[in-house]
């Protein structure tokens, strides 16, 4: 049997020295009524012939496409160096560092990971990770629900509706007040969002950049958000924090995000890693897993899993969440893969996505009836076109020239029948997007 | 070792991004821009990676060594799934490609894979239907209690309460609380087996389900799961299994057999996917038939021609858990595992599980004390009471073991078991791995009544000793924030 | 173990001291000695009025979570800010420095639940025999 390394000889000893004279005799204890027959699974197969058939399937996905699909979601270029380090197999096959002696690698990398991440975003605490980005979001709102007591929540339309979406169904049964306010030209509606705000309220939560997007600066939003004593809690995209104020500058309580961009395969949608940064202050009732710095008997640096009795196996129903682990090898991926661009490099990226996407934008503008969707808003690397015809159309013309040109918004908002949310990343060029510009022309 | 940044020589790069093809950069404006980079490190590749491959040497897995950790199922993890996970044409797929027009059309195989793993799972646990959305074991615990949830809205019923035994992990009371409902901890009795007496009692017409593992975390089939499961679909009640502990039953029962309404599986522990240091896991939840209306956004659908779709128009869904398809790299892997276990396969793992737990438990049931001696399944569970009477306690009995190369088991674990010590030594370890951990338990037994006192020095082969957790926790020290900071 | 005979005790282990019509309220050292090591108390706000059998605080030791009661109904007039950042005076002196918090309370007549020293010994010996 495969893996299995029993001889015969090796279950006859073991079995005497149990005392029984079958494996059967092993299950003797469940009521034979309650046994399975033979499972209707096939045969095993050799690894070569599963290869061969995993390798077939793999052939069936369309991964020849240029990619100007984005979404939250991005096609990055991973560097050689982050799988040979994330493969090694002392990180790949441990668990988490329940003995700390002999787990520092794994510990001491959740703590450089949570120092990167809150450099990245401005921050003082991070937690060991979560599973994604949306996630993430919702364990950021239960976060603020349980810092202030408060039970109604304002998400503004500009966070990923995919996440929106996983928020509701995970508030349901909660009586959380959920209050999705609608964008205003692209951006967070100042006017309406203070409106609603009240004393009631527990957080308002914002993207920067946000789905479409759009940059914003939400310093002012902050202050009136914390005047009413709420949070804010901004989610955002890990590169675009290459160039753009980060969430901490502009007084956010709460970050979170999707770190996929951070050297992770776009597999299909996971595993993902979900980070979350926040203030020392509401340190206690995070979520998640949370690694501190401390010393061993003889006075040596060492690192532990700390704080733990926020946490499901202490606290049992009283926890600040069911999570058990962390994303920890994403968290690492993330890590190894800022280490390698480092300080500048992440700038660097950062700017060349900038202005490929800007390019990209001015081909497209160019383009007769095609129109800027927020006029006057800043973009990082996305961007929303207005076209002249439904944007559905468009993508399946371009998929026929094995161009994903992009998403289309109808999907999630109404009124949008006509406009596509492009992505473009470094992996792009100048002469894809030259040749995504032409298509698009074509088609309309 | 120095952390990563205070090993940052400024002006130093390691990876340098593609240059930009276009000539005109793009200024933003000042306003929305960050005032200075974030301090990252400044090291060159070699740098980088002698600094992780250093951490990863102060490290422990399945392939440094035997990995008894109960309750986690530490199997090999075979080489081939991860070879499997990286094809180009899994790793490199976009999750927003169904969703664009005849998007399905472009991923047919990455459908055809979640397709397979679903027929796979119901199969093995005999339940109707899977979704593969739930990103871990915990995260499939909230799912499946959320689809509790779902159910008894939809059918008018007001039950607010959950039943737990008090040997269930910890995930289990806080998935119910997080999802609305109020927890009532159900007592073991002296068999290690929740008490039927204590059940009877709890159950009234405000039970909305019991979440129970199976078999337990003592590693003991519940032989009375049947009465159980009718007692509480008396009062409409859905029957929870937490399948951390799958591995004992593959091929030899499964949870829809025994009358179990809902189940997750941890594709990390049964299906060997490797655990990464703490995730990412997978945990799909099944359930039986009246229960599939409540699955999550979206399923995978095969059409009548063969060919695959993802159907979003659920309207009793309890809504998206996950962002997408669930922890797909996670689930290639599990599926490829399971194609080259196949049927018979399938079932050798249950039953050397079980044969390598039962070998441990007899050979140092008059080493140490057994609470429950009797036939286990995939794990058994010691007491360190009698040591723990000369000084020594569960935990000194796991420093010393990691000096003689062997990761501890669980400790203090279940809570029901003092001085618990949760051995879960899976499949696929041979007799002389187990050989010598007996020899090496027998030998500290027999170290804790000679010199006690030798186990406060361990261990001593780590490049720290027992750290200071008071310390850390009193005043956290969570980050290494930079100087401008 | 230490139980001072001035003091009343909760069967949840607090201690309670009456004077001028002020409770002041602890965790007993047996308490503080199966809890382990501080890390960290959850201080209640000022002014906050509890019923008897509220939770009033949560603490936390590295291994464990728990929380301590209100043994008399009352308003919190005071609260021991020293534990915030020494939250081991409760393991160091339980009944002195480690004190918790304190309620505006009536004089103790006629609360019969709460035990004296002699009575919360034989309560805990009752507990060892469990």
């Amino acid at each position: 049997m495969p893996f299995i390394p029993h001889t015969d000889a090796d279950r006859a000893e073991m079995l005497a020295a149990i005392g029984v004279d079958s494996i059967d005799a092993l299950f003797a204890d469940i009521p034979p009524e309650l046994r399975c027959g033979e499972l209707n699974v096939a045969p095993g197969q050799s690894e070569q012939e599963v290869f061969a058939r995993m390798q077939q399937l793999a052939s069936r996905n369309a991964t020849d496409l240029t990619l100007f699909l984005g979404g939250g979601f991005y096609d990055h270029y991973v560097p050689a160096a982050v799988d040979a380090v994330i493969t090694r197999s002392e990180f790949y096959t441990a668990y988490t560092p329940y003995q700390p002696e002999a787990s520092q690698g794994t510990l001491q990398t959740i703590y450089e990971y949570q120092s990167a991440l809150c450099r990245l975003t401005d921050m003082e605490v991070a937690n060991a990770s979560l599973y994604d980005g949306g996630t993430a979001l919702y364990e950021a709102v239960m976060m603020a629900l349980r810092i202030t007591g408060r039970n109604r929540v304002i998400v503004d339309e500009g966070v990923s509706p995919i996440y929106r979406t996983m928020l509701r169904s995970y508030t349901t049964n909660l009586g959380i007040e959920l209050n999705e306010i609608p964008t205003s030209r692209g951006r967070a509606d100042r006017e309406q969002i203070h409106e609603v705000l009240g004393d009631n309220t527990a957080a308002v939560v914002l993207a920067n950049p946000n789905f479409f997007g759009c940059l914003d600066d939400l310093t002012e939003l902050g202050e009136a958000i914390h005047e009413h004593g709420a949070l804010m809690i901004v989610s955002t995209y890990p590169i675009a924090l290459g160039l753009v104020k980060t969430p901490g500058a502009m007084g956010a309580d709460i970050v979170t995000g999707e770190g996929q961009s951070l050297g992770l395969p776009l597999s299909f949608g996971g595993p993902y890693l979900g980070f979350m940064t926040s203030l020392t202050k509401h340190v206690r009732k995070m979520p998640g897993r949370i690694c501190g710095r401390t010393v061993d008997a003889k006075g040596r640096e060492g690192f532990v899993l700390t704080l733990q009795a926020r946490e499901q196996h202490i606290r049992r129903e009283k926890a600040t969440s069911n999570i058990c682990t962390n994303q920890n090898l994403c968290a690492l991926t993330a890590l190894v893969y800022l280490s390698l661009l480092g300080k500048q490099g992440l700038v660097q990226l950062a700017q060349v996505c900038a202005d490929k996407a800007h390019y990209a934008y001015e081909r497209l503008i160019a383009i007769r009836n095609v129109r800027m969707r927020f006029p006057g808003r800043w973009f990082f690397n996305e961007f929303v076109l207005e076209l002249p015809s439904p944007a559905k159309v468009v993508i399946s013309h371009l998929l026929e020239r094995g161009i994903a040109a992009g998403f289309p918004l109808s999907r999630y908002y109404d009124g949008m029948d006509n406009c596509l949310l492009l992505a473009v990343t470094e992996t792009r060029t100048k002469e894809q997007i030259d040749r995504l510009a032409s298509a698009v022309e074509a088609s309309l | 070792m120095k952390l990563i940044f205070d090993k940052s020589v400024p002006g130093r790069q390691a990876v340098r991004p593609t240059c930009s093809d276009i000539d005109t950069p793009v200024e933003l404006a000042p306003h929305l821009l960050r005032d200075r980079p974030a301090e990252l490190p400044e090291l060159s590749e070699l740098d980088v990676v002698r600094h992780f491959t250093a951490l990863s040497r102060q490290n422990f897995g399945v392939d440094s060594g035997f990995y008894p950790l109960g309750s986690c199922t530490m199997k090999y993890n075979p080489k081939i799934a991860d070879k499997v996970a990286r094809l180009p044409g899994f790793a490199d797929l976009h999750p927003l490609l169904p969703q664009l027009p005849g998007g399905a059309g472009l991923v047919r195989g990455a459908l055809a894979v979640l397709h397979k793993c679903d027929l796979l799972l119901r199969e093995i646990c005999g339940m109707a239907e899977f979704t593969l959305q739930p990103l871990a074991g915990a995260h499939g615990e909230l799912t499946g209690v959320m689809m509790m949830a779902a159910y008894h809205r939809d059918r008018g019923n007001d039950k607010r309460t959950v039943l737990i035994p008090d040997s269930g992990h910890g995930t289990n009371p806080a998935s119910a609380a997080i999802a609305g409902f109020a927890i009532k901890t159900i007592p073991s009795d002296q068999n290690g087996l929740m008490s039927m007496d204590a059940l009877a009692e709890a159950v009234d017409d405000n039970v909305a389900g019991v979440m129970l593992t199976c078999p337990n975390t003592l590693g003991l089939f519940n032989p009375h799961i049947h009465d159980i499961c009718r007692m509480i679909h008396d009062v409409d009640g859905l029957m929870y299994c937490d399948g951390a502990n799958l591995n004992a039953m593959l091929g030899r029962c499964r949870p829809g057999d025994l009358g179990f309404d809902i189940v997750h599986v941890n594709l990390h522990k049964t299906f060997a996917t490797p655990h990464g240091g703490g995730g990412p896991g997978a945990g799909p939840v099944g359930v039986v038939e009246r229960l599939v209306d409540y699955l999550p956004i979206s399923v995978v659908r095969m059409r009548d021609d063969g060919s695959y779709t993802l159907d979003y128009d659920r309207p009793k869904s309890v809504g998206y858990t996950a962002p997408f398809y669930g922890s797909f790299g996670v689930i290639t892997r599990a599926v490829a595992y399971m194609l080259m276990l196949g049927r018979d396969g399938l079932k050798a793992v249950a039953d050397h599980a079980t044969l390598n737990a039962n070998y441990i438990r007899c050979k140092l049931r008059d080493h140490y004390d057994l609470p429950h001696d009797r036939i286990c399944k995939h794990e058994c569970v010691f007491s360190a009471s009698r040591q723990a009477a000369n000084g020594v306690r569960a935990m000194d009995i796991a420093k010393a073991l990691i000096d003689r190369g062997i990761h501890p088991p669980t400790v203090y674990f279940p809570l029901t078991v003092k001085e618990a010590m949760m051995v879960e030594p899976t499949e696929t370890e041979s007799k002389e791995t187990l050989d010598t951990f007996i020899d090496t338990m027998i030998e500290l037994a027999q170290l804790a009544e000679t010199d006690p006192q030798a186990f406060a020095a361990m261990p001593a082969t780590t490049p720290v000793c027992r750290l200071d957790e008071v310390r850390a926790a009193r005043t956290p020290d969570l980050a290494s924030l930079s100087d401008h900071a | 173990m230490n139980i001072p005979d001035d003091l009343n005790y909760t069967e949840q282990h607090e201690w309670v001291r009456f004077a001028d019509g002020v409770a002041t309220v602890g965790i007993s050292d047996f308490a503080q000695d199966a809890f382990g090591d501080l890390v960290f108390v959850d201080l209640p706000p000022l002014d906050k009025e509890f019923v008897r059998g509220d939770e009033v605080i949560a603490m936390e030791s590295t291994k464990a979570a728990a929380s301590v009661y209100a043994p008399v109904s009352g308003k919190v007039v005071e609260v021991n800010e020293r534990l915030v950042d020494d939250p081991g005076l409760v393991n160091s002196d339980c009944y002195g420095e480690g004190w918790m918090f304190k309620l505006a309370a009536p004089d103790p007549a006629g609360l019969d639940d709460l035990m004296d020293a002699a009575g919360y010994e034989a309560f805990l010996t009752g507990l060892e025999e469990d």
